[in-house]
């Protein structure tokens, strides 16, 4: 009996092994295909035509005088022209146009500035870096300053202390040199000993793959995962639209799960469930969940629970957890803390066996701001050695993240201890950003919550408001003779009585009739009551044309 | 009832479809089947199901035994020894349809991608390193690695960008000069919000200016600001612009052979077909138009549309500059078969001869005036990275745009704003680039001392390398007129082919790694780059210390020299 059993055994594992490189999918797609005739029009597969207007309806048919041209609007690879990314869409170049004109024709306004309310883009409006990261990136920049006397008198000694330190770590001190695709690992090193400082539990160098920003990451990611539409990735609705272009531009599927808005956007296991047996019913493979923690657009810091429960769906379902964690220094309400999934798993119980998860952190967020610099990482766990190898060839191609970045990225996740030179001031600033953020989060909060026919819920963390607005009906067919989604159209309206720029929710996708806008928490404190005035009246006067 | 499932899930396993809509049928027992996979399409999922059940259920069995049979004795304990290999080995035939699952789902086209600059050559060489053996890196264009110091302007200008509140400290002008100060002020001001606030998704308006300005002095004919695009390094540009011309494997992009394996893998992910066409050694590397024109004639006999051409100048891995003339040919043969041209000109300041300055393909095409001039689609890339600049570690690059429709413009624009912005200290860096300290300057003098010293020590590092290559028994490399590599050909005697054969590598790479396991020099074997058929070569950087290159040859000619009189049976050699 021995022998038979582990015979067949043998023989499975075999089988398993010799199982051709990659029959399924031809088989897979065929046979799907006999289940669902026509998968290009489920409601899954996300048509991202947000601004119709500008550039769907008119968008076949190039110019005749370029039509003998090799490369046309028609000739273009189909997923960038169905790629959308509305946080610098339509709105933002009308509002880039104002500001050229707002120069020479100052009184054709009713106001004197445009507000960038659309990105999260701190240190555009006014926010100012931490000073010691600076101070190190400028001896890493200029590595002769360290030989000079003066340079004491210029810098703090612990951040010529952290510059030396890095150097070190740099082969050859060579800050203008290729670095491994992963990044330095000395700087991975500082990365890992941060998560492990941060969860408490151990963090791997090897696993740190380090990226221009967390966007790159997540490309890549999706880059892996999507072979053709019939991959699917579940986000978040309303999502951040990285999400939604990323798998469009890699011809994948976006599964939606809708978030609760009536229950301060939460997420429910039961509609994960329903979307992605849904999914499943329509021929897709869902291969990822994609969740982001704090929320963009939506602004709601998850329970632990809450996490435990996706973690264990995550790995019911044999989805690899996308955990999008760029926030995580944005928390602004007492009662919600920070986890990271991968330190929920853990104490869980559950190791890199049992789920892979992916978490990416970014340089352009939290208290630091610094998106210029095009920093970040994703911590890659649970993965086989086979697929890690195919990550690291894809990052290899791109040769390797930029070396400021790399080092911003290892500071942010060690930054000053107590004791140093830097410390005091370190904290001052970082409390004073975040304890800022807080205030401006509330301020707007509040006046958004007195408008007529206007609910938020509050930011408790991240960098965004949402809230939802009921429009008339008569606005609603304003917009629809201007072409427009109604949302778009009052964030038009609102942008040219007011110069505040905002994103309209339809960028973002929302429960199909209700209309939302984001707008970032992030102009200076001082600009706030201005803002709030100025979005007050805009809003009355904008229900007093349209009230029904 | 063990048996029967485990040969219903093994036998389900066995069919060489992952999804069946009733993966049961190819079992014996499909009733039974059924009842425990509960559904399953997935035939891994499947037997994932069957083997859980099993397990469950065989220790379920176990106890029964251990209660039953209460005595111990040898033929009762080897029973139960028996059940623990078999849920063992039912455990790893779990872990190994799961670790199956997720390597075969991922992307072909990912799976498919090769980049050898960073491939086996390279992860051995590493591997020495840790190893304590002193490595000599000249796998990758990566000068600073190898000791090159950077310029000290624009680190100065960007050292001050990084952190402005200096321009506010009285004392800033004893570290820094007055022009450096001045242009950090200048490049800050043409941000908003320093280097911590994304720009533009194309880059600072200011810094394009700067750029178009460059090639209008450069080429004598206007440039676009709206036309060029900042980049976090030339990669990214042809990645953005590759992934804007290629919709399946029915397009094709002819890249030259060799080829700098950026564009295959690229190519490769994208999901394209890369059509080669093949430089003639023979000719130095020369390019012709007739190879071309089988090129595109055979790729198009196989339904493929081909719908641009690479050219690389100058050359990465070989090194040559192509003529005007030349470049005009190209430039018609475009013209004629509708091929946008990506010009890959990140060499353009690493020139080592007089005969062939550089001259760029837009320029060319200006010159030749209607129709090409508005009929070619021409796209342009340059980088911080190579030059006597050689800031690989910054990813800074640009890419310009000729006679792409205005549409075509904006969708490019939308897919670049999907990563939000080039990074701002490289944008800087190319600023700097395009408009280096001018004669009168403070820095002028040390920035000219400076890129002149580089520039000349390439030059004669060039030659050191060719002339040592060509000293070397079997070994013919052409002359290393521009760019950063030396491509010598290796004419392997059968003795080396057989013995690669036998250790079971490609010939060059097998030359490559006992070359790195004897002097730590760490290259690139040819077939990373593409080559015709049995014939061998490597590349190397010329980018090794020049104190150091007269070594570095005589090492390799040494390892090359006692390669050859070992494997040299007087047999021939592979073919020139």
């Amino acid at each position: 009996m021995r022998r038979f059993v582990i015979g067949q055994a043998k023989n499975l594992i075999d089988q398993t092994r010799r199982r051709p490189p990659q029959p399924h999918h031809h088989n897979n797609l065929r046979l799907l295909s006999l289940l669902r005739p026509s998968a290009s029009d489920s409601t899954a597969v996300y048509s991202p035509r947000l601004f119709s207007s500008s550039s769907s309806s008119d968008m076949p048919g190039s110019d005749s005088s370029t039509s003998s041209l090799p490369v046309t609007l028609d000739s273009i690879n189909p997923k960038v022209l169905k790629c959308e990314y509305a946080v610098r869409g339509e709105i933002v170049s009308i509002a880039q146009r104002l500001q050229d004109d707002l120069k020479t024709n100052k009184d054709a306004y009713p106001f004197d500035e445009i507000i960038y309310c659309n990105i999260g883009n701190p240190q555009s409006l006014g926010q100012q870096p931490i000073t010691f990261f600076r101070e190190v990136l400028a001896l890493c920049s200029h590595t002769a300053l360290l030989d000079e006397s003066a340079t004491h008198g210029l810098f703090s000694s612990d951040s010529i202390d952290r510059a030396w330190k890095i150097l070190d770590q740099i082969p050859g001190k060579a800050t203008g040199a290729y670095s491994h695709s992963q990044g330095i690992k000395g700087l991975r090193d500082a990365i890992a000993a941060g998560i492990e400082a941060r969860d408490g539990f151990p963090a791997d160098p090897n696993d740190i793959f380090m990226t221009d920003g967390a966007s790159p990451g997540v490309h890549m990611m999706m880059q892996l995962l999507i072979s053709s539409e019939k991959d699917g990735i579940l986000c978040p609705i309303p999502q951040y639209p990285l999400y939604s272009a990323s798998i469009a531009l890699h011809g994948g599927s976006l599964v939606p799960y809708y978030l609760d808005e009536a229950s301060g956007w939460g997420l429910e296991i039961s509609e994960l469930k329903k979307q992605l047996e849904d999914a499943k019913s329509k021929g897709i493979t869902v291969r990822a969940l994609a969740v982001i923690n704090p929320g963009n657009p939506t602004g709601q810091v998850l329970s632990e629970e809450n996490q435990r429960d996706i973690v264990d769906f995550c790995k019911k379902e044999g989805l690899v957890l996308l955990a999008d964690e760029v926030y995580q220094e944005n928390v602004y309400v007492p009662d919600k803390k920070f986890h990271s999934f991968k330190k929920v798993a853990r104490s869980m119980g559950y190791g890199e066996k049992d789920i892979s998860l992916v978490s990416f952190q970014s340089i352009s967020k939290g208290y630091y701001g610094e998106c210029g610099k095009r920093g970040g990482y994703m911590e890659v766990t649970g993965f086989t050695s086979d697929v890690r190898e195919q990550i690291y060839k894809v990052a290899s191609v791109n040769l390797c993240s930029n070396i400021s970045g790399q080092i911003l990225a290892s500071l942010v996740m060690s930054p000053p201890k107590p004791g140093d030179d830097s410390y005091d001031s370190y904290i001052a600033e970082k409390e004073g950003i975040l304890s800022s953020l807080a205030t401006r989060a509330k301020t707007l909060e509040e006046a958004l919550n007195k408008l007529e026919g206007v609910t938020c819920n509050r930011a408790e963390g991240a960098m965004y408001l949402f809230p939802c607005i009921t429009l008339p009906q008569k606005a609603i067919a304003a917009a629809e003779a201007a072409k427009t989604a109604p949302d778009a159209f009052y964030c038009k309206r609102l942008l040219n009585a007011t110069g505040i720029v905002v994103v309209p929710g339809s960028g973002f996708r929302q429960v199909p009739g209700t209309w939302h806008f984001r707008c970032t928490i992030l102009p200076q404190e001082d600009k706030i009551p201005a803002i709030v005035n100025r979005l007050t009246e805009f809003h009355k006067s904008f229900m007093n044309e349209f009230r029904d | 009832m063990i048996f029967v499932l485990l040969a219903a899930s093994c036998r389900s396993a066995a069919a060489f479809s992952l999804f069946l809509d009733d993966p049961c049928t190819v079992t014996d027992f499909p009733a039974l089947c059924r009842g425990t996979i509960k559904g399953q399409r997935n035939v891994n999922a499947a037997t994932d199901v069957a083997i859980a059940e099993l397990m469950k259920r065989t220790r379920q069995a176990r106890d029964i035994a251990k209660k039953e049979l209460k005595v111990l004795d040898g033929g009762v304990s080897t029973c139960l020894s028996n059940f623990n290999s078999a849920f063992d080995n039912l455990d790893k035939a779990l872990k190994n349809i799961k670790e199956g699952d997720q390597y075969d789902l991922l992307n072909e086209n990912v799976k498919k991608c090769q980049y050898a600059v960073r491939g086996e050559l390279y992860l051995r060489a590493s591997e020495l390193q840790k190893e304590g053996k002193k490595i000599i890196f000249t796998n990758v264009g990566n000068p600073h690695a190898l000791g090159q110091k950077p310029l000290t302007f624009p680190r100065q200008v960007v050292a001050l960008c990084q952190a402005p509140f200096l321009l506010d400290d009285p004392n800033v002008g004893m570290l820094f000069p007055a022009d450096a100060i001045a242009r950090a002020k200048h490049y800050l001001s043409l941000t908003s919000g320093g280097l911590g606030a994304y720009s533009d998704s194309r880059g600072l308006p200011g810094v394009r200016k700067e750029v178009a300005e460059f090639i209008q002095r450069r080429d004598g004919y206007p440039s676009d600001p709206e036309l060029i695009f900042l980049t976090d390094g030339a990669s990214k540009g042809v990645m953005q612009i590759l992934n804007c011309v290629i919709r399946g494997e029915g397009d094709g992009i002819l890249v030259p052979v060799p080829q700098y394996p950026l564009y295959s893998a690229t190519i490769s992910l994208l999901g394209g077909s890369l059509v080669p066409y093949y430089l003639d050694e023979s000719e130095n590397w020369g390019l012709d138009v007739n190879n071309l024109r089988q090129s595109v004639a055979q790729a198009r006999s196989q339904g493929i549309s081909v719908r641009a051409m690479v050219i690389i100048n100058p050359g990465n891995p070989t090194g040559q500059c192509l003529s005007e003339a030349n470049l005009k040919e190209i430039l018609k043969f475009c013209y004629n078969e509708k091929l946008v041209l990506l010009g890959d000109e990140v060499y353009q300041q690493n020139i080592y001869q007089d005969e062939r300055p550089f001259i760029s393909s837009k320029k060319v095409l200006m010159d030749m005036g209607s129709p090409f001039s508005k009929g070619v689609q021409l796209v342009s890339f340059h980088t911080v990275s190579k030059g006597y600049w050689g800031e690989c570690g910054q990813r800074g690059g640009y890419f310009e745009m000729t006679n792409i429709p205005p549409r075509v413009v904006e969708e490019i624009y939308k897919v670049a704003s999907i990563a939000l912005s080039p990074n701002v200290s490289a944008q800087i860096f190319m600023g700097l680039m395009v408009s280096p300290p001018k004669p009168g300057d403070i820095s002028y003098d040390q920035f000219a001392r400076e890129s002149k010293g580089i520039l000349e020590s390439l030059r004669r590092r060039a030659k050191i390398m060719t002339d040592g290559f060509n000293s070397c028994k079997n070994v013919v490399c052409n002359f290393t007129e521009g760019a950063m590599y030396s491509f010598p050909q290796i004419r392997l005697p059968p003795g080396a082919l057989q013995a690669a054969k036998q250790a079971g590598k490609v010939p060059d790479v097998f030359y490559c790694l006992k070359l790195l396991e004897a002097t730590g020099i760490s290259t690139v074997p040819g077939s990373g780059f593409g080559q015709k058929e049995g014939v061998f070569h490597l590349r190397t950087t010329i980018l090794p210390a020049e104190e150091e290159m007269p070594e570095i040859m005589d090492s390799f000619k040494k390892f090359n020299d006692e390669f050859m009189a070992q494997y040299d049976n007087g047999f021939g050699y592979s073919r020139m």
